[in-house]
């Protein structure tokens, strides 16, 4: 049996039609400026080639922690001019920055936006929600499709590792490169598809050259507030075509807030904590001996939960310091029926935004009753039970072994054994009434 | 033209009356002092306490952002905190990891406090009042290196002591699960330095109350210098900042922005300017307090075009974007084609909140910058005062 369930799925691109997933596509040119072989010869884009960052740290003088005070970067003023650009040019759905968005008071600080245009369709589709790895599907919608309008600009690794900017560059077909494009239906300003080598047509899948190109932006925009999001098919990914989001928001996210314990540091220093105090359950990635180091250990970590089909989630947060990894289980639950009607009538698909803490609301009674038990009920329903997780803890920890593996002699049991118990219980005491406390499911 | 230097003179020379410094330099205390409306939100004044700890001269700490004395050690979480409290403008006490001019790190109680205006609310400097935390002897450090003996058996209950530590992200664990006997002895000292530096150890009530004494005694002398000048100051926020003029937090967000623009607020009497970058000072050469309140019309003249003036008060009625080419003057009467750019910004509840206006030269105006050209800039100035204004005001109504 497969698990399907009935979504309104969110329009990212112009040239995104219902009728293209139903399989009906005319073949031949199309009159649309798009990135297939009918209008992409001859066309040029700008090209921003990137310096490949060995390793982003906080040492003073180099890159700067407090990065409020530091000028805009350049990789920013690009992308926020080109996105202001195609804003007056009239290419997206809405005005984000007028839908009305607040704080919800709390501890938490879980983020809310009233946004009525955002999944507006008619006809939901129904989406296969149990099978994290598929093959593409050159009938459905893809992001070769869309129109040149909406990519920004082609993102590389610069050849001589200097940043580079080329304002109008062809686009070599043979080799094809990594291209940001804009979400027309934006979560926020600036919200951008990073898709990795366009015409390849890779599925949404990760692979270790694409998370580390992820991880490159991060570290290459500099900007604690612009985070990348990943979401794998059956965790809310809308389209199958390999990509990666991004988009500012100047204030700090709930789950950037939440504590951790340490479990273990990989030999190539990789630091993987379990995120504590927060609703949904995960682990954390941070620090590593280069940025290639920590790209990798979570690339195989993904590559791992994709290979044995369980859906997750990525946020790429703090300019690539840290990531967080949230398997979850929600669209299975919902597809079995075990979803409370009342979470599902907010239509609040907990993508890897929504459990960050930020959540596109599209009711407004949803908004204004909007508070922070809500969000946390509503998270808690799409994390991983404290068992499951600590299962699939184990199967990441099996596929990435070589990363850990201790000549000290010391075995992987003993190092798990950081029993965080104590303080998440201290946590809970220092948490005021006002909301539920984290029960195992 | 402003230089930094003299800015920072001025942040205390136009508020507090002369004698102030020394004033400040009788406490013992550490102290800095910045100024969030000086782009980079410089150290503008640093005790003399504060100099012996750090083992800096006062010119290479003066103008200087506070996160120069972070490094790959400081506590992120802190860090952010920090970030927070200065964005809404009020006080926090906090532990945080700090590096000496040698190098050497050390944990310290940070202590930070706006220092308010009285007329208006604004706050005028931020006060941060740093208390080392000494050291104390852990029975569980000791243990661990020697006794190898009693760390098994106390084993539970030092567990639990860590872990009221204020830091909870320890890394001790590692250690201690390597149990008794030879495995101990393959703990190199390294580690046991990189355990001590990741402990804050507790701050005890000692560090609090000299920590809560030294902000007292500064905003004292502050408050008393001020009374001197008529522009007084105070600890608590008396009047709401209703004269429009910008929070901190989005005065540091706008200070990162190296371009001319201005920010002008259409919901005052005149649509007054709120905020005007550097830039745009050198551009035009005005000092920012002959900007400051005024509608940014002075900056037309005799052969400016009605019609372009015209063209942009349709823009703003209409909420419209727009760019015109319109003739302007400096303070030194010299005329200049201004490519003006005018955008409408919304705050986090989703209306007009102000007007920003890009200005290019436009005899500098075929100058590309990294191969973008002036009017890509231009927009990307709109980008990020949007992306700030926006992010800025989401948490206006809880704080």
């Amino acid at each position: 049996m497969m698990l399907r369930i009935k979504r309104v799925p969110t329009v990212v691109s112009n040239y995104q039609k219902e009728e293209a997933e139903e399989g009906d596509r005319p073949a031949g040119g199309c009159g649309r400026n798009c990135l297939r072989n009918c209008c992409l010869p001859g066309a040029k884009l700008p090209l921003y080639a990137f310096k490949r960052v060995n390793k982003i740290s906080c040492d003073k003088g180099l890159v700067d922690c407090e990065d409020k005070e530091a000028p805009v970067a350049f990789l920013d003023s690009l992308l926020l001019g080109e996105w202001e650009d195609r804003m007056q040019r009239g290419l997206f759905r809405y005005d984000v920055t007028a839908c009305e968005t607040k704080v919800i008071p709390g501890e938490h600080g879980f983020i809310a936006q009233l946004n009525e245009g955002r999944h507006l369709k008619k006809r939901p589709t129904e989406f296969q929600v149990d099978k994290v790895l598929q093959p593409f599907d050159e009938n459905k919608f893809n992001f070769t499709k869309v129109g040149q309008e909406e990519v920004l600009f082609q993102f590389e690794p610069s050849n001589d590792n200097e940043v580079q900017f080329l304002p109008s560059a062809p686009i070599d077909v043979e080799n094809s490169p990594s291209v940001v494009a804009i979400n027309v239906s934006p979560i926020e300003y600036g919200h951008v598809l990073l898709i990795p080598r366009i015409l390849e047509c890779l599925p949404q899948r990760i692979d270790r050259e694409s998370f580390l190109l992820a991880l490159y932006m991060a570290a290459e925009a500099g900007n604690p507030y612009f985070r990348l999001g990943y979401n794998s098919l059956g965790a809310f990914a809308t389209i199958n075509h390999l990509h990666f989001q991004a988009y500012y928001l100047a204030v700090p996210f709930p789950i950037e807030k939440a504590t951790s314990g340490k479990i273990t540091t990989t030999n190539s220093g990789v630091k993987i904590s379990k995120i504590l105090n927060y609703p949904v359950r995960g682990l954390v990635f941070e620090c590593g001996n280069t940025l290639e180091d920590l790209s990798n250990v979570v690339s195989d970590s993904c590559i791992c939960l994709q290979d044995n089909n369980i859906p997750y989630n990525v946020l790429i947060s703090d300019s690539g310091r840290r990531i967080f990894l949230f398997p979850q289980c929600y669209a299975e639950k919902q597809a079995l029926g075990e979803v409370s009607p009342e979470l599902l009538d907010t239509q609040v698909n907990p993508a890897v935004w929504e459990i960050s803490g930020h959540m596109v609301l599209k009711r407004k009674k949803d908004y204004e009753e909007a508070s922070e038990g809500n969000a946390w009920r509503l998270l808690a329903e799409v994390s991983l039970s404290e068992e499951r997780l600590e299962e699939v803890k184990d199967l990441i920890f099996e596929a990435i072994a070589c990363h850990i593996y201790d000549d000290k002699g010391v075995t992987p049991t003993l190092l798990e054994e950081s029993d965080v118990t104590p303080q998440s219980l201290e946590d809970v005491d220092a948490l005021t009434g006002s909301h539920p406390a984290m029960v195992p499911a | 033209m402003e230089s930094q230097l003299g800015l920072i003179e001025q942040s205390f020379d136009l508020r507090y009356s002369g004698g102030v410094r020394e004033a400040l330099n009788e406490l013992p205390d550490s102290f800095t002092i910045t100024d969030p409306c000086i782009s980079g939100h410089p150290i503008v004044f640093a005790s003399n306490g504060f100099l012996k700890i750090f083992g800096y001269s006062k010119d290479e700490v003066i103008g200087r952002n506070g996160r120069m004395f972070q490094g790959p050690k400081t506590n992120r979480r802190s860090v952010m905190e920090i970030r927070e409290a200065i964005r809404e403008e009020r006080a926090i006490q906090t532990n945080l990891l700090n590096y000496r001019k040698d190098g050497t790190p050390f944990w310290m109680l940070f202590h930070m406090c706006p220092v308010f205006g009285k007329e208006d609310g604004r706050v005028i400097h931020f006060v941060g009042v740093q208390v080392p935390i000494p050291r104390r002897p852990r029975r569980s450090r000791s243990t661990v290196v020697g006794n190898t003996g009693n760390l098994c058996e106390n084993g539970a209950r030092f567990r639990e002591g860590m872990f009221r530590c204020c830091r909870r992200e320890v890394c001790l664990d590692t250690v201690m699960e390597l149990g008794c006997g030879s495995a101990l002895d393959s703990v190199s000292s390294p580690d046991d330095r990189e355990i001590e530096i990741n402990e804050p150890c507790e701050t005890s009530e000692l560090e609090k109350r000299k920590a809560n004494a030294a902000v007292s005694n500064v905003l004292s002398v502050l408050t008393h210098h001020s009374e001197l000048t008529g522009k007084l100051v105070c600890g608590k926020r008396c009047c709401l900042s209703g004269t429009g003029l910008l929070g901190s937090s989005l005065n540091i967000s706008l200070g990162r922005i190296k371009q001319s623009f201005v920010l002008s607020d259409p919901h005052l009497p005149d649509m007054p300017i709120v905020y005007a970058s550097d830039t745009f000072l050198e551009l035009t050469g005005y000092a920012r307090h002959e900007v400051l309140g005024h509608n940014s019309r002075f900056l037309s003249g005799l052969d400016t075009d009605p019609a372009t003036q015209f063209q942009i008060k349709e823009c703003i009625r209409t909420e419209q974007p727009c760019t015109v080419r319109i003739l302007n003057y400096r303070k030194d009467k010299t005329p200049f084609w201004n490519l003006l750019h005018i955008s409408p910004v919304r705050n986090a509840s989703g209306k007009v909140a102000y007007f920003v206006g890009v200005q290019i030269d436009d005899s500098c105006k075929n100058q590309e910058e990294h191969g973008l050209s002036p009017q890509r800039r231009q927009l990307s100035v709109v980008g990020a005062v949007k992306v700030a204004v926006r992010s800025l005001s989401i948490g206006a109504s809880t704080s």
